[in-house]
């Protein structure tokens, strides 16, 4: 059985590697990634007119209420009650607007409401952990939840996750599509985790860790995280617009 | 400013998601409807049974629509965009229309973005349709790629449909893109 000291020593191998922004698609670590991963690089080329646009998405695919992940049932779900709110803008500092946000998270027990995690912690019958927004007209989206539990998962030996929120973003041109996950300051099990390590470059990782905002923490009510998406620049030229186009 | 860096979409994706006729961007009777399917297979050549994969495509005439209604479909708008989880056999499988080409004598094709456990960070591809020989000769991403895997990024016609495999590793591995802006945001 692969033990935690195991990878940390693949960790700590690969941290002393010069490392880039982005995640190692190649990363043993993590052991799922270890056949799920291109061998030959990726081919550059320039994106044709269907990838300069994204999907459209409005408020005929999401209604407000989908913002809220805790009012999905008839009672109160239990754990941290917060809010998490930011921008998302593209790599020039320009707000993606009226793009779809989707989130999906771990209950405050660290229990996903699906059949396959079998983690012993409760479900709670008043939290499904799912959300939908579209960003308004500045790029800012902004759930209510619960704050997720850190995990077990099966990698190897006393191996556990991170509390964290999965993210599915758009952009406005379909090269900007990004899946990734927000994790909590402070967390102990940072240094553990091979998903959250796969950024070697300590700077770019920072990047997914969301601030605590006392202005957003409401009191009697809720705790206030902030976090802020930047995706790619846009390889559309600033002069087009969604007007003309 | 320093983009985001990507994370595995994980095992628990079907509850965030996925939704009713996510894989519809036509209803399957539609006349004109074909069935784009294929499998997902890793390094080892199995099934990976816990991919995502989405698709954005012109219409039939070539148009880069522009309209919502993808995650409600009424069943006539069409968005151009779908989403499809791999089965316990890693197939997956879409209802959609054939895209015309964007510019006349251009290759048409399906955009298509690829996530799994495992994969620590989205994939990018395309799926040409297989008919017109002399616009898939003056393609630029055909032409760039050498000629053994150009392959991997032509659908293959069968009755009712295009098939279009994707392998993430190894043998046959589909040719995966990067584009100028994702290239300068990672260097």
């Amino acid at each position: 059985m692969i033990t935690q000291a195991d990878i940390d020593q693949e960790i700590a191998a690969a941290a002393r590697q010069p490392g880039g922004p982005q995640p190692r698609i190649d990363y043993p670590p993590y052991r799922s990634s270890i056949l799920r991963h291109p061998h030959q690089p990726l081919q550059l080329i320039d994106p044709e007119s269907v990838e300069l646009w994204a999907p459209a998405f409005g408020h005929r695919d999401v209604a407000d209420d989908e913002a809220d992940l805790t009012i999905q049932h008839a009672g109160t779900p239990l754990g941290e009650r917060m809010v998490v709110t930011g921008r998302v803008l593209d790599g020039d500092g320009r707000p993606v607007a009226h793009q779809l946000v989707e989130v999906w998270q771990a209950n405050a027990a660290g229990r996903y409401r699906h059949q396959r995690d079998q983690h012993p912690a409760p479900h709670d019958p008043n939290f499904t952990g799912v959300g939908r927004c579209i960003t308004d007209a500045d790029g800012t989206y902004r759930f209510q939840t619960i704050k997720p539990g850190p995990y077990p998962w099966r990698n190897h030996l006393n191996a556990w996750r991170p509390a964290h929120i999965h993210f599915s973003i758009f952009g406005t041109d379909f090269t900007q599509r990004l899946v990734t996950q927000m994790y909590f300051p402070g967390d102990p099990l940072f240094a553990y985790d091979p998903i959250y390590q796969s950024i070697t470059d300590p700077k770019s990782r920072d990047l997914l860790v969301a601030q605590y905002d006392h202005d957003l923490t409401t009191p009697e009510w809720n705790t206030g995280y902030r976090w802020d998406i930047v995706l790619t620049g846009s390889h559309r030229t600033p002069l087009e617009t969604e007007d003309n186009a | 400013m320093s983009a985001v860096p990507g994370q595995t979409v994980g095992p628990f994706f079907h509850l965030g998601l996925e939704y009713p006729q996510m894989n519809e961007l036509v209803p399957p009777a539609h006349p004109r409807a074909v069935r784009l399917h294929g499998r997902v297979t890793d390094g080892a050549g199995d099934p990976v049974p816990d991919a995502v994969i989405e698709i954005w495509q012109a219409d039939p005439h070539g148009h880069v629509v522009r309209q919502p209604g993808s995650l409600r479909r009424d069943g006539w708008t069409f968005t151009g965009w779908g989403r499809a989880a791999t089965d316990p056999d890693g197939n997956y499988q879409f209802a959609t229309v054939e895209p015309g080409p964007t510019e006349p004598g251009r290759a048409p094709f399906i955009a298509v973005t690829v996530f799994a456990r495992g994969l620590l960070d989205r994939l990018f591809t395309r799926a040409y349709l297989p008919d017109d020989a002399a616009a898939l000769a003056a393609d630029p991403l055909l032409a760039a790629v050498d000629a053994e895997r150009r392959q991997t990024l032509i659908a293959r016609r069968v009755d009712q449909g295009l098939v279009f495999d994707i392998r993430l590793q190894g043998a046959g591995e589909t040719v995966f893109l990067t584009y100028p802006r994702l290239r300068d945001a990672w260097a």
